[in-house]
């Protein structure tokens, strides 16, 4: 049995501490060490973002990023999304619209989705196909996530301008 | 009298005829009595007193659920059709 | 859509039920199982496609420190070589069982030989990498022409052609022939002024759920087995597994975790029996999941298939005959879908002679399961693109053709039944009228070629069983206790309609799924029967409960139970002039005790889906690749009780169906080793590659459910096929006959390669 590794790293806002065996992604550590399973497994080799999490103010398929690479990152999971105050926007607009069907998807693309729009508060259709292009859906055809992520766009953005 | 709809990989028994008019109150009644117009008919629609499982069989529009129970009227069409399933 | 007057709750758009729990990572799936002391456990597949299995030594493996256990097919018990009947289908017990682990002969790579459970997941890979199998390797077919060459290789000694018991004289290798057939066939074509005929094929695909399979098992020291897992249908795990571990059912508890898509894919069992056997064995839970490989190279793809098609019309674009065979490819053990391919290929339509020819025929492949309308996509891709061709060559309209060739109620399907009520051409009409329709596309923008591609599609749909309990708590919220898996949002669409019944909100339900020991017999979430049969189960339950309640109010107001009416949700009598008024949760508090309404129902009259799409897209002609532009799809649903997850449905199916025309198939190599097994390289769509989709939810209701539902999950998935090779076809002015039609098809069909 391989050495485990200490590694030290912050969860959703907390600080965790947590030993991993050098070969463990991210992805495992998340699941099978800590129990934060709401970052799903679709195919472990970076092709679906159903694992999707955010470091640092990257978006990373974390079956693809080892568990050791987490010592000093800010890791950001699903888990972490809706606060004390209620879900998140998306969060909230995924629901209206009917943007989820099985849900093992969802997590990765609330994920990716909360991403983009810290980086482009307005996007188009066409830049949240392109950016959501690297999360796979099978159920949804991805029309009605589409549809959320602009219409939380437009909710976020009328937050910000009610606090303004 | 029901019309029985002959499936076409048996009518090498009914020398070609693709409806029969068949007396019965049930299937069960059905098949026995189609066999005995077309002896082995029932063989190849029965495992026993069971209808074969590849088999579905039909009163009308409706497929029916009770097997060799069935209840058939005398303006009943029936057919014996392969069954299938779905995802 | 205008929302419905008719009713309260069916038509709208609630939030369901386990919606937070899946925006927030909280819901369970099946690989969020976790026990402090669980074991894991680990396949070992056949590197071949076709190979005898002469030995296999476990020696060196079971010396591995973390190994507590190995299985092998010698550990299953014996089952017969014989058909029976499981739940809703038919199967043969010694295929079953082999398909779980290999006894004599591995039939396609990715075969399950042996199976290991050790106290980690990476020790399970290290062990099963040391177990040695000595093959004899055997030549592999994976044709499904070449399977029924009279000297190609033979899967299975035994096998003999199912043909009606007519005796066939056929190879070995074909396990069933169906046959479909009425009217004259020979006058119908000598009638036609126009014959089209030509060959098809498509290629084997995988249903592509995102959520790979798992199971965790535990076996108690009475004999009690308890299996996690992420299936379709709780009961259908439970009966097979009863089955293939000769264990009663009632000894085994079947626990459904939320599951991450199935579409057909997640019925029959894979490791399930192994993680049993396992935790059987080492008294100890064991957790399996499969990794993406092995879910494409050992889990039912659906079927690859060649399809011949010829048909004939008159001038005035009458159909006069039609004839097809279909070969489906069942993979290494019988039971394809070309039974209900054969149904549904000229399902949309009034043929007055026809005939049909189905095959069902092994290779060496995994096993094809079930894939959203099974055999239906494949079948109307060839009979709605001839029937294109035919639209062309009579220079008609397509839609004008379906609109003068479409079935309805009283119409003769294919395999004699006749027509109830349906809704055909009331989709055609829609499409006829639509904007996208009507608005003329332009050729040749820029160099590239844009094409507008137009197909219909049939699908049976499923009735069958399903049990509802509802408990009515005293605050007047119910609670809806279910067997049906919710893959799609089910549990809202099902709480809907008990929620109409009652005159409570969806928010007043509060549905669960539960496992086999906790509700009665429900057959899957399949087949298009959830939203339908469930759905009769709750209605009943909720009467069951009305009636309870009306009993309840009268005993309060010392009236006759037939004094007391219901309406909107409140209970009204009259009472020496007076009028007497109490709601739902007014009576819930009174009743003082808990109202249970239990029901079971079983209802046929599934009534038949229908759809038809209209695509237009643009080829590029330098590197053939393919764009979608616009999609429109229009579907009879009988009744949409939640119009968004209905419209879901539609949209999942025409992305899937996109995959399927343009990109999606599994290629081998001449060892017949999958050469593509992970997303990367089985390419299916990205929310990039797609454009937004137009759903038409049209409503022909359904007479044999009390609001009029049909099965709206799988018709969708079949248009597309056919759709997109029609407007590919068009825009190259070549005819598309082979899927998927990739970019180096699409150039060697305009020959440019
Ligand atoms: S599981 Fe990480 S990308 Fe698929
Ligand atoms: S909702 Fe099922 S994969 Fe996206």
């Amino acid at each position: 049995m391989s050495k485990k590794t200490h590694v030290q790293t912050e969860i959703n806002g907390e600080g965790i501490e947590f030993l991993c065996e050098p070969r463990q992604s991210l992805l495992e550590v998340l699941r099978d060490e800590l129990h934060l399973t709401g970052a799903k497994e679709g195919c472990n080799n970076g092709n679906c973002g159903a694992c999707t999490v955010l470091m640092g103010d990257r978006i990373v398929n974390s079956c693809i990023v080892l568990g050791v690479e987490a010592e000093g990152e800010k890791i950001e999971t699903i888990e972490g999304i809706a606060t004390s105050e209620g879900l998140h926007p998306i969060q909230q607009k995924f629901l209206e619209h009917a943007a989820l069907q099985c849900g093992i998807c969802t997590p990765g693309f609330i994920v990716s989705s909360k991403a983009l729009l810290e980086q482009n508060p307005t996007p188009s259709e066409e830049d949240v196909r392109f950016w959501l292009a690297g999360n796979l859906c099978r159920c949804t055809g991805y029309h009605k996530i589409v549809e959320a992520v602009m219409d939380a766009a437009k909710a976020l953005n009328t937050e910000v301008a009610d606090n303004a | 009298m029901a019309l029985v709809s002959v499936p076409s990989l048996m009518q090498d028994l009914t020398a070609g005829q693709d409806q029969v008019n068949i007396e019965g109150e049930t299937i069960r009644e059905i098949i026995l009595n189609f066999d005995k117009v077309f002896p082995g008919v029932k063989d190849r629609l029965c495992d026993g007193d069971r209808i074969k499982p590849f088999i579905a069989v039909y009163i009308g529009s409706e497929l029916s659920q009770a097997g060799m129970r069935e209840l058939v009227s005398p303006d009943s069409e029936i057919h014996f059709v392969p069954a299938i399933s779905g995802g | 859509m205008p929302e419905d007057k008719e009713f309260k709750v069916i038509g709208t758009r609630p939030i369901r039920h386990d919606g937070i729990d899946k925006v927030t990572g909280r819901a369970a799936y099946g690989a969020d199982i976790h026990f402090p002391d669980m074991l894991h456990g680990k396949v070992l597949r056949s590197p071949y496609a076709h190979a005898r299995i002469k030995s296999i030594d476990i020696s060196k493996a079971s010396s591995h420190p973390a190994v507590k256990c190995i299985i092998t097919s010698d550990d299953l018990p014996l089952v017969e070589d014989t058909i029976t009947e499981l739940g809703e289908t038919v199967i043969n017990l010694k295929y079953l069982s082999d398909n779980i682990l290999a006894s004599d002969k591995a039939l396609y790579k990715g075969h399950p030989v042996a199976a290991v459970a050790a106290t980690d997941p990476y020790a399970a890979e290290e062990a099963i990498n040391m177990i040695e199998v000595d093959y004899e390797i055997l030549e592999p077919v994976l044709d499904v022409r070449q399977a029924m060459e009279p000297d190609a290789p033979v899967l299975h000694e035994s096998l003999k052609t199912e043909s009606m018991g007519k005796g066939e004289d056929q190879s070995q290798n074909v396990a069933s022939h169906s046959q479909r057939k009425h009217g004259d066939l020979e006058a119908g074509f000598a009638a036609a002024d126009i014959i089209v005929e030509r060959d098809f094929s498509t290629a084997t695909i995988h249903q592509g759920y995102i959520e790979t399979h798992n199971a965790t098992a535990q076996y108690n020291e009475d004999g009690e087995l308890t299996v996690w897992c992420s299936t379709q249908g709780a009961f259908g795990v439970r009966d097979q597994l009863s089955k293939i571990l000769k264990m009663p059912v009632s000894k085994i508890k079947v626990v459904p975790m939320e599951i991450g898509g199935g579409f057909g894919g997640k019925v029959q069992v894979y490791i399930k029996p192994i993680a049993a056997l396992l935790a059987m064995k080492t008294r100890k839970p064991v957790k399996m999941t499969m990794t993406r490989t092995e879910v494409f190279e050992g889990t039912g793809p659906a079927p690859g298939s060649y399809i011949r098609v010829k048909l004939g019309a008159d001038k005035t674009g009458k159909i006069t005959a039609a004839e097809a065979h279909l070969i489906f490819e069942a993979g290494a053990y019988p039971g394809s879908a070309v039974g209900a391919g054969s149904l549904c290929i000229f399902a949309p339509y009034k043929i007055d002679n026809l005939q049909i020819d189905g095959y069902d025929v092994v290779l060496n492949k995994p096993k094809s399961s079930a894939y959203r309308a099974p055999g239906a996509p494949n079948a109307c891709f060839a009979s709605e693109c001839v029937i294109d061709e035919i639209c062309q060559k009579l220079d008609m309209d397509p839609i004008k053709f379906r609109l003068i060739n479409g079935a309805k109620e009283g119409d003769r399907r294919c395999d004699g039944p006749i027509y109830p009520k349906i809704g055909y051409l009331e989709t055609v009409e829609a499409a006829q009228q639509h904007g996208h329709y009507a608005e003329s596309i332009d050729k040749t923008p820029n160099g590239k070629l844009r094409g507008r591609g137009v197909a219909s599609g049939f699908w049976m749909n499923g009735g069958g069983r399903s049990s509802v309990t509802i408990n009515v708590n005293a605050d007047g919220r119910i609670n809806l206790i279910e067997g049906s898996t919710d893959i799609g949002g089910t549990r809202a669409s099902i709480a809907m309609q008990a929620a109409e019944v009652l005159g409570l909100s969806s928010e007043d339900i509060m549905p669960a799924v539960v496992d086999t020991d906790s509700v009665g017999y429900t057959g899957v979430t399949g087949g298009s029967r959830t939203t339908f049969a469930t759905g009769i189960a709750a209605i009943n339950a909720a009467e069951n409960i009305r009636a309870q309640m009306i009993g309840v109010v009268a005993n309060h107001w010392e009236l006759k139970p037939s004094d007391v009416k219901f309406k909107d949700g409140t209970f009204l009598a009259q009472k020496n002039g007076e009028e007497l008024q109490m709601t739902f949760k007014e009576v819930a508090a009174v009743a003082g005790g808990p109202l249970v309404g239990s029901v079971t129902a079983s209802p046929g009259g599934a009534g038949n889906g229908f759809a038809t799409h209209i695509v237009d897209l643009e080829v590029d002609s330098e590197t053939g690749k393919v764009d979608i532009l616009r999609y429109t799809a229009i579907q009879d649903v009988g009744r949409a009780i939640h119009p968004s997850y209905a419209e879901g449905q539609v949209e999942g199916g025409v992305a899937q169906g996109v995959g399927w025309a343009l990109s999606e198939g599994y290629l081998y190599n001449d060892e017949g080793h999958m050469t593509n097994a992970s997303f990367l390289d089985y390419r299916m769509p990205t929310s990039y590659d797609l454009p937004s989709i137009e759903t038409v939810l049209v409503e022909v209701p359904n007479p044999g459910h009390p609001y009029g539902v049909r099965g709206a999950g799988e018709v969708p998935l079949v248009p597309p096929l056919a759709a997109i090779a029609n407007a590919v076809s068009r825009a190259i002015g070549v005819r598309m006959t082979e899927l998927p039609m990739s970019p180096d098809r699409v150039l060697e069909a305009m020959g440019s390669i």
